[in-house]
């Protein structure tokens, strides 16, 4: 079934993946996003709008579910202050076939990347803030599956 | 008739307002995102700079996304925010 968490706390990939694959099936996808070692990162900040969080994860899960034949999605996404190697999101997926399971877990990714209501700050070793912008490769990652 | 909705901030909208939340009145002719828009950027330069730019700026009405164009009819709550940056 579909589960989705968004706190501060870390997630066990090994525990979340055996419990999308205890619900049926013969192939489970995931991802895991993780903060990027790129030199000089100090922390990276993730700031979301409670009210709407779940329910747009909801309604990507749910839409998943309809695309595709799923037994079971799980999406984990974390907030607050993070490090560099830190998780940040995680996505399960589990279905009968590897097809339905790796599409399906790349088209969350997708769509919460451009319509989830999370924000990322950056701030440096040497202290300079910067809020991360929108890529229009994610933007255009996203409006394919529309095709 | 007038009434006031809660508007809510994120990211740099928040940080250059320094405002998470506010209340703020609306009078009948304000029918839409964009109107709401027009009363904000009246209130200041600060305002004005911000809310001036609608590419920059996303909205949900209720929780739900919306266009500058569209209706905010008995919605509660428009958030106003930067794209989103997440996973």
């Amino acid at each position: 079934m579909i589960r989705v968490e968004v706190g501060p706390a870390d997630f066990d990939i090994g525990a979340e993946s055996a419990k999308v694959a205890g619900q049926g099936g013969g192939a489970i996808s995931s991802f895991v996003g993780q903060v990027r070692d790129d030199g000089n990162l100090e922390t990276l900040e993730l700031e979301h709008y409670p009210a709407m969080t779940q329910k747009a994860l909801l309604e990507i899960a749910e839409t998943a579910r309809s695309k595709w034949s799923l037994h079971a999605i799980t999406i984990v996404h974390r907030v607050g202050k993070l490090t560099v190697g830190d998780n940040i999101v995680l996505v399960v997926t589990g279905s009968d076939h590897r097809e339905a399971a790796i599409e399906s877990c790349s088209f969350i990714m997708d769509r919460l990347k451009t319509v989830a209501p999370f924000w990322k700050k950056e701030t440096r070793i040497d202290g300079k803030t910067k809020w991360i912008e929108e890529r229009a490769s994610d933007v255009e990652a996203s409006e394919k599956w529309n095709a | 008739m007038d009434r006031s909705i809660k508007i809510v901030y994120f990211a740099w909208v928040r940080e250059r307002l320094g405002l998470e939340e506010e209340n703020i009145a609306i009078g009948g002719g304000v029918k839409t995102i964009s109107d709401v828009l027009d009363v904000l950027k009246n209130r200041s330069d600060t305002y004005a700079d911000i809310f001036s730019d609608v590419e920059k700026l996303r909205f949900a009405l209720d929780q739900d996304y919306g266009l500058p164009a569209s209706e905010i009819g008995a919605a509660q709550e428009l958030a106003i925010f930067p794209p989103v940056t997440g996973g």
